[in-house]
Order: structure tokens, then sequence, then C-alpha cells
């Protein structure tokens, strides 16, 4: 039997984890990265002459549900168009049986990455208002995003902001799209071979996670997401995770990170301040977006946009009113 | 190639199955339990040996002894009768099976070359041992990551066999070939480029991508349906995939 050095096996773990991309327009560049069950690659578009990320089921799927649910993610993608939201560009089935979908290729830093190079904090709340008008639009096309984290969220070189990652994004209701009624029982095996896109659009179904099981990332994930509670998630889960990355933004630290270092806090509390100047006023914004009682909330994630917006204008927040001679001594 | 051992051998003597070898060994039937446990011996009687010999320091006779005897039980006891997929992996019982029968060397060795021979002589031990040359010893307190090292090692040398098998019986020696030279035989730190290739083996470049495709989509094919044969749940079978293919599980 063949001798199979350390090498080897390194050199086929890669040969057996790379797309099958024959019978596809598309040129397998460069493995880029992996995350749970899926893996990304640069490729190239050879007939549009474009680079494109092509995320590749990475695991065995006996059942055929992790190919469910990254078609799902794919649909998801799909519906919803705005410049923050990175675009997804074809879908299908390679030759060697996996899901894959292409998307833009984006430039740039997650957002944890831009902390470390950020300028002023200005800019820092600029970023964060465009993460903000992002998820505002997915709530509006009846996406929960679920897992808002700054791994999860690209700054480009110019600014742009891209969040990514909806696997586990949760649909409250259709879109007009979603409505048109799909072949009865498509599933992942239906779409085309190739990558033509070709395939029917089948109805996206919003109940996909069982009640009490936790899906999202702890010190971003909502109370009630936390418990398991899927039926009372709503547009505010998704503004608790806001909150917590503005806290971020401010202190630099996952507010599960903060709170271990001042222990007796609650995430919503914060911990003890970094490095960092953490002007009260954004400090009670954090705060009440990362109110546990979710009626406490902003009702939107537009609400704390817009809360952002006088504050980067000199002016006083509603979650802090204040005089401008407080302002004026910090 | 060298045929080190008939016990499993290459994967073209079994049909590629989705049976589970773990659940075809205690099967009431003779011949399925034979291809089950035969399954099983092809893939870990190399781990076990060299196991033996690294975290025991064994002799390589008595490491030979101690294998066969090993895998004799496994047959004739029905050690796996007591296996739970859901407490463990089968790896981690299997060496756990291993450190019992050594630590009872006195007690198995009264029993060694009882039964099972039939199945167990053609077990190539001077390949193995030459293999053993030429990995790195475990470090301290390593030796259940080495056990886990060569299993990945004997799985995909299985499948590369499976592989070849398959692409003589299709006619696709050149794309087999192909595959062995970019993706196995060791070139230093610079990997050839298909260009190379190209002009080695009178090929255009697109071909040598093509047949380069087909060789890792079947050698992905095969190397999971291997490990699908030495799993007993489809949960299992995708941890096991994850370790296999170097991918963090969800």
């Amino acid at each position: 039997m063949m001798w199979v050095s350390d090498r080897a096996v390194e050199r086929l773990r890669v040969a057996a984890g790379a797309p099958d991309l024959s019978g596809t327009r598309y040129r397998l560049v460069e493995y880029v990265a992996r995350g749970g069950m899926r893996a990304v690659y640069r490729a190239e578009d050879t007939a549009l002459g474009r680079r494109v990320a092509l995320k590749v089921l990475d695991l065995p799927d006996p059942t055929g549900e992790l190919a469910r649910r990254m078609l799902r993610e794919a649909r998801i993608l799909a519906r919803m168009e705005h410049p923050s939201i990175v675009p997804i560009h074809d879908v299908g089935t390679l030759a060697d049986g996996r899901v894959f979908y292409t998307m833009k290729f984006v430039q740039g830093g997650r957002l944890d990455q831009y902390l470390e190079r950020a300028g002023s904090l200005p800019d820092r709340l600029r970023v964060f208002q465009r993460i903000c008008e992002a998820v505002a639009f997915a709530h509006a096309q009846g996406v929960l995003h679920r897992d808002l984290k700054p791994e999860n969220i690209m700054v480009g070189p110019f600014g742009e902001v891209l969040v990514m990652d909806w696997g586990v994004a949760k649909i409250l209701r259709e879109s007009p799209l979603g409505e048109r009624p799909g072949p009865p029982g498509i599933d992942a095996g239906a779409v085309q071979t190739g990558g033509t896109g070709r395939e029917a659009p089948a109805p996206v179904t919003g109940r996909e996670t069982a009640h009490g099981s936790v899906l999202g990332t702890p010190g971003y994930m909502a109370p009630e997401q936390a418990r398991g509670e899927i039926d009372r998630l709503d547009a505010q889960t998704d503004v608790y995770s806001l909150g917590a990355i503005l806290r971020f933004l401010l202190t630099g630290h996952s507010p599960l990170e903060a709170t271990t270092a001042g222990a007796g806090a609650s995430p919503s509390q914060g911990g003890p301040a970094s490095g960092r100047v953490r002007p009260r006023a954004l400090e009670a914004i954090c705060a009440k977006a990362m109110a546990d009682d979710i009626a406490s909330r902003y009702t939107t994630a537009t609400e704390l946009a817009v809360e952002v917006a006088p504050y980067l204008d000199g002016l006083p927040v509603e979650a802090f009113p204040e005089s401008w001679l407080v302002r004026a001594g910090g | 190639m060298s045929d080190d051992t008939g016990i499993g051998g290459p994967s073209a003597k079994f049909p590629l199955t989705r049976w589970s070898a773990i659940v075809a060994a205690r099967s009431p039937d003779a011949a399925e339990r034979r291809r089950g446990f035969e399954t099983l011996v092809a893939a870990y009687w190399k781990p076990v040996y060299k196991y033996i010999r690294a975290r025991w320091g064994k002799s390589n006779e008595d490491a030979k002894d101690l294998t066969q005897e090993f895998f004799a039980r496994l047959i004739e006891k029905d050690f796996l009768a007591t296996y739970d997929p859901a407490k463990s992996r089968l790896r981690t019982f299997l060496r756990v099976c291993v450190d019992g029968l050594v630590a009872n060397q006195d007690k198995a060795a009264q029993r060694l070359k009882r039964g099972g021979d039939v199945l167990l002589t053609s077990l190539d031990f001077e390949t193995a041992e030459g293999e053993l040359g030429r990995t790195e010893p475990p470090a301290p307190g390593g030796v259940e990551e080495f056990f886990e090292k060569e299993w990945v090692r004997s799985v995909f040398a299985l499948a590369l066999e499976g592989l070849r098998a398959e692409c003589e019986q299709r006619g696709k020696v050149i794309h087999f070939r192909l595959f062995e030279r970019f993706d196995i035989e060791d070139a230093g730190e610079r990997r050839l480029s298909y260009e190379a290739l190209a002009r080695e083996f009178n090929l255009a470049v697109t071909d040598v991508t093509n047949h380069l495709a087909y060789a890792r989509r079947e050698f992905r094919r095969i190397t999971l349906e291997k490990l699908r044969e030495m799993t007993a749940s489809d949960d299992e079978f995708r941890r096991e995939a994850c370790g296999l293919l170097g991918v963090e599980p969800e």
C-alpha cells in the first residue's frame, strides 16, 4: 500500500476539500477561509472576468440538511439587495454533489480588524450607522440576522460596510418574491448543476429552528435568544446585538469580555473602562439597546441609528439628556 | 504497488457501501460479520501496530503478536458488542482496548496466535515498521494524537488504493498518475505547476486540470465512503469527517 507522508496527508486534505468546479464557469484561485460547515475560496468567474467568493459546503451531508440550510442562506441573501449586504451572484450544485454559491469578493477587513486601525470616534459611529441601516433594511424584508457580531461585518478600504454571514437568519415573513409558488417539494438537489442559477425559486420557510435551541454568539446575542425563546425573537433581538457592537466600537472588547474583566457587571451594563474614552451619552445608548427587558430597547435598528446622529452633531441624545455644560465637561 | 496485506485489501475487494462496518461486524450473518471486521482491520491494523510500538515501546516482534492478538480478540470475543457510539468514537474505544490488552500482556501472551490466524496472517508488518521509521515519534503526552494521525494516514492510504483501482478499471491511469504527482509525491516546498505537469505528460493544461478535478472528486468520494463504513451513525460520520478533512466542527 502507498506510503502517505505527513506532507501528503495535508495535501490530500486540501485536495479532498477543494470544490470540483468542472462544468462550471468558475476557476479556483485560492482557499480563503473555513468556518462551520462551509469553506470559502477565491474564484474567477471566467464568463464575466471578475473575482468572486465561492462558498461551498465542506462537510459530508448524508441527510441533505446542510445543503438545505445553505440553499436557504443563499435565497435569503438573494432577496436583500442593499449596498451594505453582500450580493449573491449564483447558486448551484457542483459535480461532486456539494451545494455552493458565489458572491461578491469583499475587500477590506472585519470590523474587529478595522477597529485596530480605526481613527476617530465619529468615523466609528458612521460605520455603526451603516450597519444599522443594513440591518433595518433586512428587517423591512422580514429577515432577522441573529448573529450580528464584529466578525460578521466587513469594512472596505473606502469605509463601505458589508453585513455578512446570514447562515442562521430567521425569516419573519415572506417577501413578495418568496410568496411566488415554487415547484412542490423542491430541495437543494433541485438546483441546477453547473452554477447557471437556473433553479426555480422555492419559498423560504422561516421556522427552521426548534424552540429551545440556541444559535448566536455569547456576548452579542440577546437574553431571549440565549434562552432559546425562538418565538420571542424579533427586530429588537438584533437591536440588542447592534448595541453590543456599538459597545465593541467604543471599548474594543466584546460585552462578554468586558463583563469578565469587571466581575459582577452584566453585558448590558458594560465592564470597566478600557483605554478608550466612552462618552456617557453613547454608553446610555448601548445600555438602552441592550436592555434585558425587550420593551425597553429601541424598537427598530433605524431608531438606534437615528439616536446616534445627534451625538455626531454635538447635540444631546434622548437616552442621556444632558446640558451643554455637562457635554463640555465630558 | 506492494500488497502489504490481503486483509481488507484494496477497496475494490468490497463493494463500496453505506452500510456501517460496525453494524456489519455485529451481524448474526457470518459473511456480513467477516466483511465488517475486514473493513475495520484494514483501516486500523497499522495504527494499532504503530501505537503499540510507540506508546508501549514494545519490540517489533511483540508488537506484531499483540496486534494479531488484538484483532483476533476483536473478532472472537465480540469486543464490539460493548461499543456504544453515543459514548465515544470507535477510534478511542479501540485505543483503550489496545491499552487494556497490552497492560495485561502476560495473560495475552498465553493466547497468542490463537484463532483469527487465517484472517490475519498476511499483515505486512515489515512495511508498517518501515513507515514507523519515517514518522516523528509521538511527543510526550501526545500518544492519542499519534494514533489519530496514523488512522488518518491509514484511511487516506486505503482511499488512494481504491482510487488507483478505480482509475485502472476505467482506463484513467493517467488521471491517477497526475493526482499522484501533484497531490501526493513530495516535491519539497515548491509544488509542481499545471504547466510543468502538462509538459511531463504531453497533455494540454486544461486536460491536466480536468483530470485532476476528476481524481480529487473521486478521492473525496472514496474517502468519505470508507469513513462511512467505519462509523455507526450520521452524527459520528460527520464528526469523523471533520477530523479527517481538518474541518472545524460547527
